[in-house]
Parts: C-alpha cells; sequence; structure tokens
C-alpha cells in the first residue's frame, strides 16, 4: 500500500480499509508495512469481544450494540469470525446475516474473517485487522469469535472488555460452567431470555460467580439477561461495558492489559519469525536426515532439535 | 506467497423468500476450498455493493428466483461501479430464460448459470477465472 492508500485508510475510506485488512490477512512483507504504516494511529479504539457456544446468539447482540453506539455518534468496527472447514480450506462466514440492520450506514465497517486453521477462536490476523479499523478511526471495535466451546479463550488478550453469551435451553449449563470460558468473562450475558429457561441460567451464573473468591478491588462480572431479537437489555450491556472500562481506566489495568499483550504478542512472532529463518537457513535434506535418524531411534527428538539449532 | 482463499459473496436480491438454492451453492464452494460470505435474502443492490466493498471479494454470485433480473441486476453493477468494484467477477443463477443471457453476459456477468447447473460446474468456473485474474495481475 502507498502513502495514498495509507492517508485514505486514515481517514476510514471504505476501500482502502477493506484492502488493508485483506493485506493483513495475507501476511508478509505487505502486511508488515500496512501495520508499520498505522500503528502510531492505533490504540484509541475500545476493543471488545463477544464470545460464546454456537447460536447463542452472538452476531445478534452485536447487531444491537452496533446500533446503540451509532446512536450515540460513535463509529463502530466488526470483526466477525468463523471457523475456516479444515477438509476444505474453504468456510462460510454467516455472521453478516445477522447484521442487515446495519447495512448502509456509513459509521459502520463489517468484515467477516475465516480462521484460516488458527484454534483459539480467532484468526491469526484479528489483531491485525483490528488495528486498521482502530487507525481508521472506529471508536468502537467488536470483535466476535467462532462459536466457542471452552479452549477459544484467546478473545481476552484481544479485547479490553470481553462479553461471554450464554442462552438457556443448551441443555449444557453444568458443562458451560465448568468450561475455562467463563473465566474469561468480563460481561456476562444471558441472551434469548424470552425464553422460561433463562432464570435457572442465571441463576446458575450468579452461584458459579459466588464460589470464586472476592477481593474489593476486583471486578465483578455482572449477570445481564438480554433478547438480542428485540433489543431488549442492551443499554445494560452497553452500560456496564462502559464501566468495566472505567474500571480497567481507574485500576491501571487498560495498560497492564495492553502490555501484556504487546508481549505475548512479541513472543509469538518471535517465535514465528526465528522458527521461519531457521527452516529457511537449514537445507531440507538436513531435516529429512534428522527426521530418519528420530525414527530409527538414534536420536531423541529433544536431541534432534538441538542439532538443527545449531546448524542454523 | 500463498494465495488467499477464493473470497465470494453470495446474495439473493429481490423479494421472494426461498434461498435454499443459493444456500447449496455456499456450501458447495466452502466444500470447493471458498471463503463464503453468505449475506442471505431480500438484499437490496446498494446492500449487496456495500458488503462485497467491506469484504473486499473476488466474486460476487447472485441467486435470483423471482424474475426480477433484469430489473435488479443493472442497479447491482451500477452500485458497484460507483464503488469502484470493476474487477469483481459476477455470476448468476437461477430461474434465468434463455433469452436473456446474453443481455447479462454483456452487463458485465462472466457466469449465468441456469437451473440444471451442477455446482461443481460453478466452482470450476469460479476458480479458472479467478485463476485467470490473478495470473494477469501477477504477470
Ligand atoms: N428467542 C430468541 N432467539 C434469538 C435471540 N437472539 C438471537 N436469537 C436467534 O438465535 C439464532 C442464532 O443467532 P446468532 O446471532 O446467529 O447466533 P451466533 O451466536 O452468532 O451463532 P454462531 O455465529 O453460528 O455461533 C438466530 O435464529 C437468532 O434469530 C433472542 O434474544 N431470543
Ligand atoms: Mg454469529
Amino acid at each position: 500500500m502507498n502513502a495514498e492508500a495509507i492517508n485514505a485508510l486514515c481517514a476510514g475510506n471504505p476501500r482502502a480499509v477493506a484492502r488493508a485488512i485483506s493485506a493483513v490477512e495475507r501476511g508478509g512483507a505487505e502486511a508488515r508495512a500496512v501495520i508499520a504504516a498505522i500503528f502510531r494511529h492505533t490504540g484509541r479504539a475500545h476493543i471488545i469481544g463477544v464470545t460464546g457456544a454456537p447460536g447463542t446468539g452472538k452476531s445478534t447482540l452485536v447487531n444491537e450494540i452496533a446500533k446503540y453506539y451509532r446512536r450515540r455518534g460513535q463509529r463502530v468496527g466488526i470483526v466477525a469470525v468463523d471457523p475456516t472447514s479444515p477438509f476444505s480450506g474453504g468456510a462460510i462466514l454467516g455472521d453478516r446475516l445477522r447484521m442487515q440492520d446495519l447495512a448502509g450506514d456509513s459509521g459502520v465497517f463489517i468484515r467477516s474473517m475465516a480462521t484460516r486453521g488458527s484454534l483459539g477462536g480467532l484468526a491469526a490476523a484479528t489483531a491485525d485487522a483490528v488495528r486498521v479499523l482502530d487507525a481508521a478511526g472506529f471508536a468502537v471495535v467488536l470483535i466476535e469469535t467462532v462459536g466457542a466451546g471452552q479452549n477459544e479463550v484467546d478473545i481476552a488478550k484481544n479485547a479490553q472488555t470481553t462479553l461471554v453469551v450464554e442462552a438457556p435451553g443448551l441443555g449444557d449449563d453444568i458443562q458451560a460452567i465448568k468450561a475455562g470460558i467463563l473465566e474469561i468473562a468480563d460481561v456476562l450475558v444471558v441472551n434469548k431470555a424470552d425464553r422460561d429457561e433463562a432464570s435457572a441460567t442465571v441463576a446458575a451464573l450468579e452461584m458459579n460467580l459466588n464460589l470464586k473468591p472476592q477481593t474489593e478491588d476486583a471486578w465483578r462480572p455482572p449477570v445481564l439477561r438480554t433478547v438480542a431479537l428485540t433489543g431488549q437489555g442492551i443499554a445494560e450491556v452497553a452500560e456496564e461495558i462502559g464501566k468495566h472500562r472505567a474500571f480497567l481506566e481507574t485500576h491501571g489495568l487498560r495498560q497492564a492489559r495492553e502490555r501484556a499483550r504487546i508481549r505475548a504478542e512479541l513472543e509469538r512472532v518471535v517465535q514465528h519469525e526465528l522458527l521461519a529463518r531457521l527452516v529457511r537457513g537449514v537445507n531440507g535434506d538436513k531435516i529429512e536426515t534428522l527426521v530418519a535418524q528420530v525414527a530409527a531411534r538414534e536420536l531423541d527428538i529433544y536431541a534432534a532439535a538441538e542439532q538443527l539449532i545449531h546448524v542454523a | 506467497m500463498a494465495e488467499r482463499p477464493i473470497r465470494v459473496l453470495i446474495a439473493k436480491p429481490g423479494l421472494d423468500g426461498h434461498d435454499r438454492g443459493a444456500k447449496v451453492v455456499a456450501r458447495a464452494l466452502r466444500d470447493a476450498g471458498m471463503e463464503v460470505i453468505y449475506t442471505g435474502i431480500r438484499q437490496t443492490p446498494e446492500m449487496i455493493a456495500e458488503a462485497a466493498l467491506q469484504e473486499d471479494v473476488d466474486v460476487v454470485g447472485l441467486s435470483i428466483l423471482s424474475g426480477a433480473h433484469l430489473d435488479l441486476f443493472p442497479r447491482i453493477v451500477a452500485q458497484m461501479r460507483q464503488k469502484q468494484l470493476d474487477d469483481v467477477l459476477l455470476v448468476c443463477g437461477g430461474i434465468i430464460p434463455d433469452e436473456d443471457m446474453a443481455m447479462l453476459k454483456q452487463m458485465g456477468f462472466s457466469g449465468v448459470f441456469g437451473p440444471g447447473t451442477s455446482t461443481q460446474e460453478i466452482a470450476k468456473f469460479i476458480r479458472a477465472e479467478i485463476g485467470q485474474k490473478r495470473g494477469a495481475v501477477a504477470a
């Protein structure tokens, strides 16, 4: 991307934003150039993660939350992640289907992303796509993860406020509560509160929270009911998001979290780069020889790895 | 650099509410390794062009059963031109009379698929067209 395209991006031009997201998704030198050009314009958006089991209503909720911020004049970016099929490498990205209310509003930008093999509920390029939206001046960026079970907790590292969405009648309340996904919730949303069993879900979540030791200065995730289909309860969700944001600020946690995130990302990038350089620097025959030696039990894995690192 | 998967927007303009055909095509394209953004029924020309722009797709595929294609498709093409999406491959399918095919091709639809077309045929067509376009850009 040239300087003109970067300027267009920072001015919020949708074509430039779309192209830049494609570039960061593709990776490599061009992706790095985009990030290098925009990085100092990032760090302004409030990043909100929305996760939860498949079908709980995440997309419908994102649609309503976006409308709430739009009514207050804030520009909203959305990244919606769906899984890539491990068999074909293809994907159906269907979240947009539930966000039709936002069509025709130039203050909203929606981008669907496939995981392209990455685990953890996000795509490898999700963080960079969010940066592009941040640089383009979207004050609020919502990330919808893939319909997550329990291990897809990467969202907590990428968002400042994480919403975990539950819905009654999934028949797995106990399962859900056991799952690690509740640990990452800053706000718990029981969606589909128009259903009878919603009270039981709320009670189960509250009980679970009560089991955890509470300290005075810790954030206790509120449990809120919503009917995303009608917009009921959305204002309360947005209010709690605002309170959580203020809480992070007053306790210095916004910066602490950001630093933790940067450190983790730095480690990941270095790991990735070192590995790529190592593999490039070693000739393929050497690797094959080592693989054969390990297969023949002449070497163990660690010894082979040690040799590889020394060769490079 | 590895090529990205082909990105396709599947939309159903018009007011009729049946999207079974569109869904079958969406799944087939996914199984052919493409990323399919599925936007569902009752899409206006503005919505389709806006989604194609934001999603930076290689292909827009329109499904129509209502017979309103000669009214709707030119408006979609116009919206896309206005957004400078001239390099996006346009294909359409559904109930389209033979006598309209030439006009749709002229309008910019490279692929026009009648009701009898197999989904493999559609996937193959898209892959070949996009392969050619990407080859031309790289050269
Ligand atoms: N009864 C009821 N249905 C809802 C509510 N919110 C969403 N739904 C419906 O639940 C279904 C799933 O909603 P989505 O928003 O697509 O759910 P999702 O969590 O994004 O789904 P995935 O992205 O596939 O994991 C849709 O049919 C919605 O219309 C609600 O508050 N009440
Ligand atoms: Mg969804």
